[in-house]
């Protein structure tokens, strides 16, 4: 059983009481360049999924509470929420440097732009 | 090695049953083989006894991680069936329920494949409508399937609730006679014992560390029991795969998630056939051993843990004690969960892929066991002449790209 916190209204709850949204910060190719869109650039988007034994990352709802959306942080294997962040958030910087495969490629460029100095 | 038979049963049986042989041997991994297949479940156990048989490729291993069939080829439901709505997934899941007809005679062992007919309740007019759209779909094909009406249904299953007051009251069926049940184990062993026959090496407790692959070509793998060269590797890892992949770098298009079964405490027979429920969610059979054998729906969110949600499990009951309201003091004897492996337009992948001698058989998801001969039977002829099989060609990966989809997800006759 999953035990989960919304991190809009609080609540805690189980599986029941949330809406599982699937994978996190899937990037619509369409949205900033529609013209050139490869079938295989398209299909990605579509159909392949991050599916790491381990880490992952994903959207929940807070089906029972407020109804928000909110990303969390989760193992695939222990079950334990590793941490919630908003919806229109990256992970906070220590989660992101603790994914391992896919998703380190996928969050390569926002650690490195997260340790430049702000200028 | 020995056949199995009356003479063999009599013969031990005046030893004390002390000279049976082992049914398959404990392999020592050697350092190259011509292929290696990496999971020693249902369907990679068939494809190795396939590739021997069929192909003559008998110098291969297969490898694993656990031990033989200890994962969802010991996890499942049992059912048999091949009454898909599309093309493709009629030709294969019809090849598999065929070739489970013979399989006992063909390997010698007894898996205890028995024809008691599925029904697929049909509680709505809607779902009425798709069925029978399937049905149609299926004697285009040459299914032996045909539409059942309430009384029939009754007659055929006496416990199940046909009120017509019920939340979602019967209103027919899809029936397959040809449909059942098979022994899961036995299948598994079935097909390790006749691989090993063979020459075939099964090496359990072998867990695949790294996929070598030079200038786009496999060259061996890396394992706990130490390095293989070989030129082919078959993957057929189930809810694995994409950890397994990625050892070779190849992303594949899909997510693994928990489904659950459990089985009641033993009772006397109360029902003879497969009955499945979909609109609520829910199937049901009998072992030979009395337990009720129950399934429903996957989870909903990734997991590797092989612990599903009770909220699920709870759905499944839930739905079931509506449809048959007899079961509903019986208690729990035993649940599990397997990891299944979704793809998204819910049809399996058979698939070349872009290294060159790297192969998959996966995406299975929620009906990898009635498949299994089909799928080791196509799979093989996939390796063995390194093309796709007729039968495995429209299942291959490159379908997501081209928009080719094999939708069982919307509109096929099965839980998802």
């Amino acid at each position: 059983m999953l035990v989960i916190k919304c991190p809009v209204c609080g609540v805690e709850g189980e599986e029941g009481d949330f809406h599982a949204g699937g994978q996190a910060h899937i990037a619509r190719p369409a949205s900033s360049n529609p013209e050139n869109i490869s079938d295989i650039e398209q299909s990605d988007y579509l159909f392949m999924r991050h599916n790491p034994k381990g880490l992952h990352f994903e959207r929940w709802r807070c089906d029972r509470g407020c109804g928000k959306w909110f990303h969390a942080a989760r193992d695939t294997v222990t079950l334990e929420f590793k941490g919630y962040y908003a919806i229109n958030e990256l992970p906070p910087v220590e989660l992101m440097e603790q994914a391992k495969g896919y998703w380190a490629e996928h969050f390569a460029s926002a650690i490195k732009s997260s340790k430049r100095p702000k200028s | 090695m020995s056949r199995y038979s009356i003479f063999s049963l009599a013969r031990n049986a005046l030893n004390y049953h002390k000279d049976w042989e082992r049914a398959w041997r404990s392999a020592e991994l050697k350092s190259e083989y011509d292929a290696v297949i990496i999971g020693a479940g249902g369907h990679g156990l068939a494809t190795a006894y396939y590739l021997a048989k069929e192909h003559n490729m008998t110098n291969i291993a297969v490898i694993e991680k656990g031990w033989l069939g200890g994962g969802n080829t010991g996890r499942n439901t049992t059912i048999i069936r091949s009454n898909y709505l599309q093309d493709s997934s009629i030709a294969i899941y019809e090849l598999a329920r065929s070739l489970y007809e013979d399989l006992s005679q063909d390997l010698n062992y007894n898996t205890m494949f028995s024809p008691r007919g599925v029904m697929m309740m049909c509680q709505t007019e809607h779902e009425l409508r798709a069925f029978q759209r399937t049905a149609h779909a299926n004697r285009l094909a040459g299914l032996d399937c045909r539409m059942i009406d309430r009384t029939e249904v009754k007659r055929l299953c006496p416990i199940i609730n046909d009120s017509p007051d019920a939340r979602y009251p019967i209103l027919g069926a899809y029936y397959q006679p040809r449909g059942g049940t098979g022994r899961h184990d036995a299948v598994a062993w079935g097909y390790a014992r006749g691989a090993d026959e063979r020459g075939v090496d099964i090496v359990q407790n072998c867990e695949v560390l790294g996929i070598n692959v030079k200038n786009g070509k496999v060259t061996g793998i890396e394992t706990s029991k130490g390095s293989i060269k070989t030129a082919k590797v078959a993957v057929v890892t189930a809810g694995h795969t994409s950890v397994v992949m990625e050892m070779a770098g190849v992303r594949m298009p899909v997510e693994s998630v928990c489904l659950q079964a459990l089985v009641s405490e033993p009772i006397k027979p109360v029902i003879d056939c497969v009955v499945m429920a979909n609109t609520v969610h829910g199937y049901m059979s009998q072992s030979d051993k009395g337990e009720l054998v129950i399934g429903g729906g996957a989870d909903s969110y990734n997991n590797y843990s092989q612990r599903g949600a009770f909220a699920s499990l709870e759905h499944t009951v839930t739905a079931l004690v509506e449809t048959f309201p007899i079961i509903s003091r019986l208690r729990t004897l035993r649940l599990w969960g397997g990891i299944v492996d979704m793809t998204g337009d819910r049809s399996p992948i058979i698939s070349k892929t872009d290294v060159q001698g790297l192969y998959v058989n996966c995406g299975w998801g929620t009906g990898g066991f009635k498949s299994i001969p089909g799928s080791g039977f196509v799979f093989a002829d996939t390796i063995a002449n390194d093309r796709p099989h007729p039968i495995a060609e429209p299942f291959g990966m490159n379908r997501f790209a081209e928009g080719r989809f094999i939708d069982e997800s919307v509109s096929a006759a099965v839980a998802h």
